[in-house]
């Protein structure tokens, strides 16, 4: 909402600093967006008088004209107009000036080799009408002692920017702004000055509220105004229409949009010649088409509130008026219309049609239903000073009366919400001052609401009114409390926070990227989970709702490999999508790595990276979570974007349905058809819902501590299995057969090749022995030896290697 | 005796040349050997007389002990020698690169969210969180902002379904709907986490985050607002003073409302907060709605409080001089690494919230 300090002072009787107001403004919730001094650009354009003409030396259309500009010498100015002739004043803009039609900045410059000293400029060149054929004609009477003064005289005019909150659509008009200021205390609102408007006779179109249900317009005022002239508007109306950055356009549609500016009152002015008999406001049908002051054409659905006549749709009520019945400046009759539109109605048919206007931005927040007659005599009143013309009576038309709704206020609330204390009849000079009638019955408060402020509908918001207006400054600042009602992280978010850092803490960036992908990538990592799309996705390549962390980890880290990074480890904690409903929903850790250990290093050998890193990393992680290593148990079982051959699944024990992480390569077909050059690509995920809760605490665990002292031996075996068997399955059989004695296997050799068959495979591993009993002598160990070999042969089908 | 003191004089004499183990070896066996020119005297012990036997004995021993630890601090040199002429060639260049350590981080967002549960937790407050898919009614109706609300073109939604029943939430104040409905009063809550609007240029990002707070109980008035917002301010930020304005402005889920603005200056062309007569906005607040508890089933007559909702990444960009909001989700390796934190930085209240 824009206006000038100056047009605030037509409602606001005040001698504060422009400073204080703006100061103000803000105090009282009406943010102030900017204020800038209008001078800076329009100071530079005077008033001037051509001295002399002569003819360009080298162009036929061309003169040079000496412009005495209220300075001791007239400078030269190259000129193009016909009408630029000697004595005529006009207006110049001397170099450095920004031309408002245009932006254009002025410089002293050579128009066929004669050094031009500015511009004399037309009217369609400041914005001030569409007259472009020649330079500005002022008025001899009235410029002539003004030469080298300004021509815009708002040269001290300051315009405000506020960022109206969409509760207050009073303050969409001046006046509006400048109640909220007099009642905070920086000035007295004006009266509005009673118009002695001259009504005669009746309206002579009949007017109509169909009823019909979901009806959007409940008041319709009109009066009609004959034998008007439509002209170009007066200065002040234009150049009051020019500071607020809008273009003047006639003398009747700058008094509507003046009066909405000054008022928040809508009014829309038909040409009443163009009218077919009758106004008609009535719900739309189906189909109907109009072609709209946007110039476009509207097709309307079912229940659009309409003003037509007898031939058709003539406009959306409180949206946008139509071609058919415009003004234009050769008008003679005009219909005003002041109406009251349900904002609900206005918002409905404004969204399905797609079109904002200033007029349905009002409407839809709640014009003052009470400002009707107001806005009709206040624009007939202008109208007929301008353009003269015989104003008709009102004619209003309703179906609701809009009387002031009342509240009871207890006046104690204001205490309980704020934390301070004002006095009450501090608290009814403020309401009185906003516009309440207020009455105080003992301990409350009866109210009524001026008609303005629809925002206003039970007791909180009257706290509101008078805290914004005594200040928020008023409010204290109480130490906080420090009691807790719940501990601050649950288990899951502890565990997020610590996965988050234990994944990080193995060499990965963490990163955080859009939930939502392009589902082109999605579909390589979906699986069997639901594409979510996106209604209206912000572009197409961003049009689904991931399914896998994968999604936008591997799109990233293309990008970086484009960037020339080689060897990258990133990782995503965050959400992946099953469908759409709320709660559908998982929490995944997403990491991969690319390239090679050791690259280009002095001391070890590069290898590049494989799904053993990445098994240490997801493995240790969920060690460091808590989850015992013992009874972890892989399975080949992985999704369809690893690799078939070098991915696997992690449970945290044998008999869990759901693994808690897969890890693996990419499939090699995904990084072809991603274009992902590396020489290795491999990852995890770890799946937090899954991640069930540790059923010993740690603080349980601790105190089991249990060691032997007795001497441990150690055996080596080798055995020949089938070259499909797995090693995990063999630690098992080797662990499980006396867990007392055995406590530690390791393999460290797997072989394949000469001497062994070409279908199996030779594992190596050393086994540690140990009693808690007692040393165990050579006889024990030879024991447990012999039923080591021919368990895991029994058992396997492997033969011990000699 | 004085053949006794004759070999020792003897030997030592030998020992202190050059020697090498082997030598210093043979003598030792020369002398305490089996047939050693010692081991022999101590073998003829038996045949002195009485009177004479003990003083032998006892010069005798004294020289085995002279000997002796004159061969083995001999032995010891040598050795000596040895392993310090071994390490002359077993030098190596120090200042060669180390081991690799490939140095993991934490993204700017999640390091803030940490320091922020850290800093609400010393204050009393729990960690709520909610589904980033929600429906029109948690984001927006139960909210106070109904469907034909203008306050609901302030939010740029994405939009699930057609009838734009599923949403993505577009700021987290849907957790202040499903922590109430799921509990009684007192609430004490915070709540991150990804928010979403389809908005997108320089200074905005189709998906950002929010942190709610929600302080719900009999008695809690705006100037609690003031004292929780002004202290998390000040610990989030460490700095001891904080200048704080409150400005009227209006959501539809509290009243009275407010916007929060921060003071701070510009030092070479850097922002510092805290004091400076300019003016940051950073977050909005407010008195929850009456009908915002009336929704949730919490009796508005009995409890009463505030909420409020911050941008988190913004914060972020504050606090650690990060000028652009949309590297934050952009994943270069290089952003990644520079603003990224050591995992091992966990903010707490005890170790404080930054190095």
């Amino acid at each position: 909402m824009k206006f000038t300090i100056g047009w605030l002072k037509e409602h606001l009787d005040t001698k504060k600093k422009d400073s204080e107001l703006i100061e103000k403004l803000t105090d009282v919730g009406l943010e102030v967006e900017s204020f800038e001094n209008l001078s800076s650009g329009l100071d530079s354009f005077k008033v001037a008088k051509i001295i002399n003409t002569e003819q360009h030396p080298n162009a036929d259309r061309l003169r040079i004209c000496d412009v005495d500009i209220g300075l001791d010498n007239t400078v030269k100015v190259v000129c193009g107009a016909p009408n630029a002739k000697k004595d005529l004043l006009t207006i110049y803009a001397g170099p450095g000036s920004i031309i408002p039609k245009n932006n254009m900045k002025l410089t002293v410059s050579k128009i066929r080799g004669v050094t031009s000293y500015g511009m004399l400029c037309s009217e369609s060149e400041l914005n001030l009408s569409d007259e472009s054929k020649g330079i500005t004609e002022l008025k001899i009477s009235k410029y002539s002692d003004k030469i080298g003064k300004n021509f815009f005289n708002s040269s001290s005019e300051k315009v405000v920017d506020l960022s109206i909150t969409p509760n207050r659509p009073d303050c969409l008009g001046v006046r509006g702004i400048a109640r909220d200021l007099a009642a905070a205390g920086v000035g007295k609102l004006k009266k509005i000055s009673k118009n002695n408007i001259k009504k005669n006779g009746s309206q002579k179109i009949k007017v109509s509220i169909k009823k019909e249900k979901n009806q959007g317009c409940t008041v319709f005022g009109s009066c009609l105004i004959e034998g008007v002239t439509n002209q170009e508007s007066p200065r002040w109306l234009k150049e009051k229409i020019v500071s607020l950055g809008q273009k003047p356009i006639s003398a009747i549609v700058d008094i509507t949009n003046y009066v909405m500016l000054d008022l928040n009152r809508p009014l829309h002015a038909y040409d009443a010649d163009k009218i077919n008999r009758e106004i008609i406001v009535r719900n739309s049908i189906k189909g109907e088409t109009f072609n709209a002051l946007d110039n476009k054409e509207y097709k309307l659905d079912d229940d659009m509130c309409v003003i037509s006549d007898q031939s058709g749709v003539l406009g959306l009520g409180g949206i946008i008026g139509g071609t058919r019945s415009g003004t234009e400046i050769k008008t003679k009759n005009i219909l005003l219309e002041s109406a009251y539109f349900i904002p609900r109605s206005i918002r409905k048919t404004s969204k399905l049609l797609n079109v904002d206007t200033d007029a349905k931005f009002r409407f839809e927040r709640g014009v003052d239903p009470q400002s009707i007659e107001l806005g009709l005599s206040k624009a007939a009143e202008l109208i007929s000073e301008i353009c003269g013309g015989k104003i008709s009576n009102f004619d209003i038309q309703k179906t609701d009366k809009y009387d002031k709704n009342k509240i009871k206020f207890n006046l104690s609330l204001f205490e309980k919400i704020t934390g301070f204390k004002i006095n009450d009849n501090e608290i009814i000079k403020i309401l009185t001052d906003l516009g309440f009638e207020v009455s105080k019955k003992k301990l409350e408060l009866d109210l009524k609401i001026p008609t303005w402020r629809p925002d206003i509908t039970e007791p909180i918001d009257i706290v509101e009114e008078i805290v914004r207006i005594k200040g928020y400054e008023n409010i204290e600042t109480l130490e906080p409390e420090k009691t807790k009602i719940k501990d601050t992280l649950n288990r899951e978010q502890k565990l997020f926070h610590f996965l988050q850092r234990s994944v990080a803490s193995k060499g990965y960036f963490e990163t955080i990227t859009w939930s939502f992908t392009d589902s082109k990538i999605n579909k390589f990592f979906k699986e069997n989970l639901k594409e979510v799309k996106i209604v209206n996705p912000i572009s197409s390549d961003l049009d689904v709702l991931r399914n896998s962390i994968f999604t936008n980890l591997t799109f990233y880290l293309k990008k970086n490999l484009d960037r020339g990074f080689k060897d990258i480890s990133l990782f995503e904690i965050g959400p992946i999508f099953k469908d759409s409903k709320p709660g559908e929903q998982l929490t995944v850790i997403g990491a991969i790595k690319s390239g090679k250990v050791s690259r280009l290093n002095w001391n070890e050998k590069d290898r590049t990276v494989d799904i053993f890193d990445v098994k240490k990393d997801v493995i240790q992680t969920l060690v460091e979570a808590g989850y015992d290593k013992q009874s972890f148990f892989v399975r080949e079982k992985s999704p369809s974007y690893y690799h078939p051959g070098k991915s696997g699944s992690i449970y945290l024990d044998k008999d869990e349905i759901d693994p808690v992480a897969y890890f693996g390569e990419i499939h090699p077909n995904i990084i072809n058809k991603l274009d992902i050059k590396t020489e290795s690509l491999v990852g995890f995920e770890i799946y937090m819902d899954y991640l069930k809760e540790n059923k010993i605490k740690l603080k349980d665990l601790k105190p089991n501590f249990e060691y032997s002292d007795y001497q441990k031996s150690e055996r080596d075996f080798a055995f020949v299995v089938d070259k499909n068997f797995k090693a995990q399955d063999l630690i098992e059989i080797i662990s499980s057969i006396d867990k007392n004695l055995i406590r530690s296997i390791k393999i460290f050799d797997i072989y394949e090749g000469e001497n062994i068959p070409h279908d199996k495979k030779s594992i190596a591993l050393n086994v540690t022995i140990q009693s808690s009993e007692k040393t165990l002598e050579e006889t024990d160990l030879e024991k447990i030896n012999k039923l080591i070999i021919s368990t895991v042969e029994t058992k396997s089908g492997a033969k011990i290697r000699s | 005796m004085s053949d006794i003191k004759k070999i020792k004089d003897e030997y030592l004499n030998k020992l202190d040349s050059d020697l090498n183990i082997e030598s210093v070896n043979k003598i030792k066996t020369e002398l305490f050997g089996k047939n050693g020119q010692i081991s022999n005297f101590f073998k003829s012990l038996g045949s002195l007389p009485n009177d004479e036997r003990k003083k032998f004995a006892s010069d005798l021993n004294s020289i085995k002990e002279e000997l002796l630890d004159k061969i083995n601090s001999k032995l010891q040199e040598i050795e000596t020698k040895a392993i310090n002429s071994k390490l002359e060639n077993e030098k190596v260049d120090v200042t060669l690169p180390e081991r690799e350590i490939n140095q993991g981080k934490i993204h700017p967002v999640s390091q803030v969210i940490d320091e922020i549960s850290s800093i609400f937790s010393e204050i009393g407050f729990s960690v709520e969180e909610g589904p980033d898919v929600e429906n029109e009614h948690n984001n927006f109706t139960a909210l106070n902002t109904p469907d034909n609300h203008p306050a609901r073109d302030m939010h740029d939604t994405f939009y699930l379904d057609n009838n734009k029943g599923l949403l993505l939430r577009t700021h987290t104040s849907p957790v202040q709907v499903r922590t109430m409905l799921n509990g009684k009063p007192p609430f004490k809550i915070i709540a991150p986490g990804r928010t979403y609007r389809s908005d997108s240029d320089q200074t905005h990002s189709p998906m950002f985050h929010q942190v709610e707070g929600l302080h719900i109980d009999k008695d809690i008035n705006m100037g609690h607002l003031k004292g929780c917002l002004n202290y998390f301010i000040k610990s989030f930020f460490e700095v001891d003073k904080i200048k704080m304005r409150f400005r009227p402005s209006h959501f539809p889920f509290t009243e009275p409302s407010a916007e929060v603005d921060i003071g701070y200056e510009l030092k070479d062309g850097k922002i510092v907060i805290g004091e400076g007569d300019r003016w940051l906005e950073i977050l909005g607040c407010g008195m929850v709605h009456p009908n915002v508890l009336k929704n949730v089933k919490v009796n508005p007559d009995k409890y009463q409080g505030y909420a409020f909702g911050i941008g988190l990444d913004r914060l972020g960009m504050l606090k650690y001089g990060i000028n652009d909001l949309r590297a934050f989700f952009e994943t270069d390796y290089r952003w990644l690494n520079h603003f990224g934190f050591d995992p091992l930085d966990v903010p707490s209240n005890y170790r404080g919230l930054s190095r």
